[in-house]
């Protein structure tokens, strides 16, 4: 079984839904990203979702593009964010790494390169933000033939033949967008979300992750009542923001054990 | 013989164009696309486009023949198709026409634009004005300290300019900014692309729209010179004037089509927007091109002297005419294209764009190697009044 599918797995058994955090790698600095990462899976994080910096992140809020900025300062490119994970992988085995970008670095190393590398530097899988599944059927093969899985998006205005062409394709989880915009936006409707999960949920049999809009434990025991994973970014940027560099490490601790035990506030009706 | 029909259904010219989105901006995309295919043959809707760009935008556009200017080079003869006449000053006002009567259609009270230069904003504001449209143009703020006077213009025509802050504060920024925005607000707006740029339709329906460049020449040429003309030449940015012109002609292949980039400081010099030239095929905005990027597939930033060259993409269309060998396409630097303005001015009396600069100056390299007899259409895309500054910087001139 797939590092994705164990940890879902667990968290089942255990009652618990999973947290899964967002960081770009190389923000504020490249040496952060290893020991930010061993520090959200501390926090309580189950699943990481690493960040690879992009020029042009069009899908993104300013949060999130600062982030990409600020690594792309210090030239983080997508080989030094698979390097960064095959570091952490030395002395964490268990947790899934999910490398989130744009379709463009990807092409630029290859295919075949890219799926190879990031296999062995310990990559569960891989979420393309403009690669919508009509565009990427040759992208998800080399994925596939690796074990990678390939992680795609739905949002509040995907119709239902597309949820079913995504059903089809997608692995490891799905990443329901639970608003209009970009990310780091801040109107959440909890009971349009909860409407359109049920809809998700009649031809998505894999889990489902609700991430966009979600700041603080009242939102993320919100979602957590009605997902299977909390995804959380903007929020964990802005704090990686506002800290001074030595405190970065003790400030994304408290924000994501806060997290942790609101969504630990609800117990699964499965 | 195999006429051209591209794009297919899903957007593609070859491996180029296609939708790449993320997945908050399929629906508005679809619903776009529905939308234009129902409109694009219908007759109303045509009519009226072919009415306001009569009596609105003052078309067609003549040609004229730049005789002076061609005697003093010695070879074959400039034609110029005189975009800088419509109104608003260039090429860009034919497509905003169309997208803001589609925008009508659809319902849609709120228009929304980026732009480089400044021209599209100003097309997109004086559209927005006509139809009594909100407008918002994103424009990066580096552009709005060198393009004052436009964005000036934008808000005397009612539009609310917004700075852009992130990456290198220029179009490309903008067009990442007006996609936010069109994704956050997609039920009220409608997103004015400037160029073939972007997810499928808007490579195509930008194409369709100023494709009445192309169609008017064949009538003009044929009506005034009795044949088409032996080569058709324009400045490719994202390429959308060039794309207009070359379109009606792609199945004419005893026409040559030349496609001019901005090589800048010079091609070695690294700093130049000529993307077909010394890119790699890439994702960027929506669409899959040839792109300026390092190793990484990071975008790195252009440089011409035209800012309405300045963009490290270019239309897929034209990624697909040139693997297929239809067109060519050629680099020409600031310094030349600042010649070719200089000349223009004072042989023919016309100020050009400094975009369209970069189209003449490759005429004027390519026709004294040719006989007399032999026709070139250069597409004037633009006038030049806006470049004034520039070009008196570049002169080492303060008013």
């Amino acid at each position: 079984m797939s590092r994705i599918a164990t940890v879902f797995d667990r968290l089942r058994q255990q009652n618990k839904k999973a947290l899964i955090p967002f960081i770009t790698a190389g923000d504020p600095d490249p040496a952060m990203t290893v020991p930010l990462m061993h520090g959200l899976v501390k926090a309580g994080a189950d699943i990481i979702e690493l960040g690879v910096p992009f020029s042009d992140p069009m899908a993104d809020g300013p949060t999130i593009q600062r982030s990409s900025e600020r690594a792309l300062k210090y030239h983080v490119g997508l080989k030094d964010v698979l390097t960064m994970v095959e570091e952490f992988r030395k002395n964490d085995m268990r947790t899934p790494v999910v490398l989130m970008g744009y379709a463009n670095p990807v092409e630029a190393m290859g295919y075949g390169k890219f799926s190879t590398r990031a296999k062995e530097c310990g990559v569960d899988g891989v979420l393309t933000v403009d690669y919508p599944p009509e565009e990427c059927v040759e992208w998800v093969e080399h994925l596939r033939q690796k074990e990678l899985d390939a992680v795609f998006l739905l949002s509040p205005t995907t119709p239902q033949t597309r949820i079913e062409q995504v059903a089809k394709m997608a692995q490891g989880y799905v990443y329901y967008v639970s608003l209009k915009g970009v990310t780091g936006a801040s109107h959440l409707d909890l009971s349009e979300v909860a409407n359109k999960l049920i809809q998700l949920r009649s031809c998505i049999s894999i889990p489902i992750g609700v991430g966009f809009g979600i700041r603080d434990g009242v939102t993320a025991k919100a979602i957590a009542g009605l997902a299977d994973a909390v995804v959380v970014g903007s929020r964990i940027i802005e704090e990686i923001e506002k800290s001074p560099r030595a405190e970065v490490l003790t400030n994304v601790d408290r924000l994501v054990k806060g997290l942790r035990s609101a969504i630990d506030e609800v117990s699964i009706k499965y | 013989m195999k006429v051209y029909d591209l794009p297919d259904k899903r957007g593609h010219f070859g491996p180029y164009g296609g939708v790449f989105v993320a997945e908050t901006l399929i629906a508005a995309l679809e619903e776009l696309r529905n939308q234009y295919e129902h409109y694009r043959s219908d007759s109303d809707f045509q009519a009226e486009f072919a009415y306001e760009l009569k009596h609105y935008v003052g078309r067609p556009s003549p040609i004229y023949h730049a005789k002076r200017w061609s005697t003093h080079l010695g070879g074959a003869q400039i034609l110029l198709k005189r975009e800088d006449l419509n109104h608003t000053g260039a090429h860009k006002i034919n497509n905003t026409i169309g997208q803001a009567l589609l925008a009508k259609r659809m319902g849609k009270p709120r228009v929304i634009a980026e732009t480089g230069a400044g021209q599209h904003g100003v097309a997109s504001a004086t559209v927005a004005a006509r139809y009594g449209m909100e407008c918002v143009v994103y424009m990066g703020s580096e552009d709005i300290k060198r393009q004052a006077t436009n964005v000036y213009r934008m808000k005397l025509l009612g539009a609310t300019v917004v700075p852009v802050e992130s990456g290198s504060r220029t179009l490309k920024d903008a067009l990442n900014e007006a996609m936010r925005d069109w994704v956050t607000n997609v039920e009220n707006t409608f997103y004015i692309i400037g160029t073939v740029a972007g997810p499928h339709p808007y490579p195509m329906m930008v194409r369709d729209f100023q494709a009445i460049i192309g169609r008017e020449a064949k009538v003009q040429m044929q009506e005034e010179y009795g044949r088409q003309p032996d080569a058709l030449i324009a400045c490719v940015g994202g390429g959308s004037n060039a794309i207009g012109l070359f379109y009606p002609y792609i199945d004419d292949s005893d026409v040559r089509m030349i496609g001019v980039e901005a090589a800048g400081r010079g091609i070695e010099s690294g700093q130049h927007a000529a993307t077909l030239m010394t890119g790699r095929p890439g994702v960027l905005h929506g669409n899959r091109t040839y792109l300026i990027q390092d190793a990484d597939g990071q975008i790195i930033e252009t440089h011409s002297i035209s800012a309405g060259l300045d963009y490290p993409g270019v239309g897929p269309e034209h990624a697909w005419l040139k693997d297929s060998n239809r067109a060519e396409y050629v680099g020409i630097s600031d310094a030349e294209a600042l010649a070719a303005f200089h000349t223009l001015c004072r042989y023919e009396g016309i100020m050009p764009a400094l975009e369209s600069s970069h189209a003449l100056a490759y005429a004027a390299k390519l026709a004294p190697t040719l006989d007399k007899d032999k026709l070139l259409l250069v597409n004037l895309s633009g006038r030049g009044d806006k470049d004034m500054v520039t070009v008196a910087e570049a002169s080492g001139i303060t008013f």
